[in-house]
């Protein structure tokens, strides 16, 4: 009973007393989420980093094994990179027909996204059983130590990339286009436009300079 | 009373149809066809450098790709990550740039750290390093 008292004239002073200058309730930016998505994104920009200045000190270091110009095919990585392009903006096709409420469509670009994605993963675990098969493992040079541990980081990008696509298609199909499926493909988008983006430097960086004599 | 409070806050610009999603990066099919049209350039043009071995040197080859590199990731930032200097108040373009400070140390720092190692500890450079082994 005290305790009640003491609370109403507590509140009756801060009340009365005076106007108040300060935040009742904690002040929440608008899509928190797509910011916190996109510092996530940036640490794994430094993950990458790290990987790509191992290769980049390591990547001549070929312990009288094969070279790059010995193992490397370019047109199968300009297969793989036109994959990967095509995948980004039929993803942003997807994204196009999801600001215009269109289920269906949003489902089929998504499908389409999907389907690349696995086109550009097969080719590349073609190329890493290619390369396996004739003797160019991870153990054989430092090279290829930080070449199969950075690409294959891409690749296990984009493999997750696929399963959380196919979760978000069944999402949508259940739920359609609530808030929160929004946010998640709009989450989604930025990982697989980040994915394209490393594998910019990747098919510069490791396949085209790696070729060079 | 709190949606009132936002939307008085955000009342400079209004946007018709993202009421369900706000301050979501606005999307076209103009950006994303620009964005793709510019990358197929930026892409194929490193790839012929290469396989076509245009340049005699490949000093120069390896400058150039990399240049297109970063023209091209310039180019998807804008176009496909819809990157400017005014989404989420300012704080993604922030994130960006110390980033691309962290990502440059550590990739020049590296190289050049270990470019110097490796150049001064070829056996042999070490006077009389043969005697003081164990």
């Amino acid at each position: 009973m005290s305790e009640t008292t003491a609370l109403s004239t507590a509140g009756a002073v801060g009340t009365a007393a005076q106007p108040r200058f300060y935040l009742t309730r904690e002040h929440h930016p608008e899509n928190g989420t797509l910011l916190g998505f996109w510092l996530y994104l940036m640490s794994d920009c430094l993950v990458f980093a790290c990987l790509f200045a191992i290769y980049g000190v390591l990547g001549r270091s070929f312990a009288a094994g094969p070279s790059g110009a010995d193992l490397f095919e370019l047109p199968l990585v300009a297969l793989n990179t036109t994959f990967l392009l095509l995948s980004s903006i039929t993803y942003g096709f997807a994204m196009l027909e999801m600001q215009r409420n269109r289920l269906r469509p949003t489902i089929a670009w998504l499908v389409v996204t999907g389907l690349l994605g696995l086109c550009f993963l097969s080719v590349e675990l073609y190329e890493f059983a290619h390369l396996i098969h004739d003797g160019a493992t991870p153990q054989r040079s430092a090279f290829l130590s930080s070449f199969f541990a950075l690409v294959g980081t891409h690749g296990l990008h984009v493999t997750f990339g696929i399963v959380w696509l196919v979760t978000l298609m069944v999402q949508i199909g259940r739920r359609g286009f609530i808030p929160e499926n929004k946010r998640r493909l709009m989450c989604l988008s930025m990982f697989w436009h980040f994915l394209d983006v490393v594998w910019i430097g990747v098919f510069t960086f490791v396949y085209l300079m790696g070729v060079l004599p | 009373m709190s949606a009132h409070d936002d939307t008085a806050v955000h009342g400079g610009h209004h946007d018709d149809h993202h009421h369900d999603a706000p301050g979501a990066p606005h999307s076209t099919f103009k950006g994303y066809m620009t964005g793709f049209v510019l990358s197929v350039i930026l892409t194929a043009i490193p790839f012929w450098l290469v396989m076509g071995k245009v340049f005699d040197k490949s000093s120069t080859t390896a400058l150039v790709i990399l240049l297109f590199a970063a023209v091209q990731i310039v180019v998807h930032m804008i176009y496909f990550l819809h990157m400017n200097a005014k989404s989420e108040g300012g704080w993604t373009m922030l994130a960006l740039i110390f980033t691309l400070v962290l990502v440059v140390i550590t990739l020049s720092g590296s190289l050049w750290v270990m470019y110097h190692l490796n150049h001064n500890m070829m056996p042999g450079m070490m006077p009389g390093d043969i005697h003081t082994q164990p």
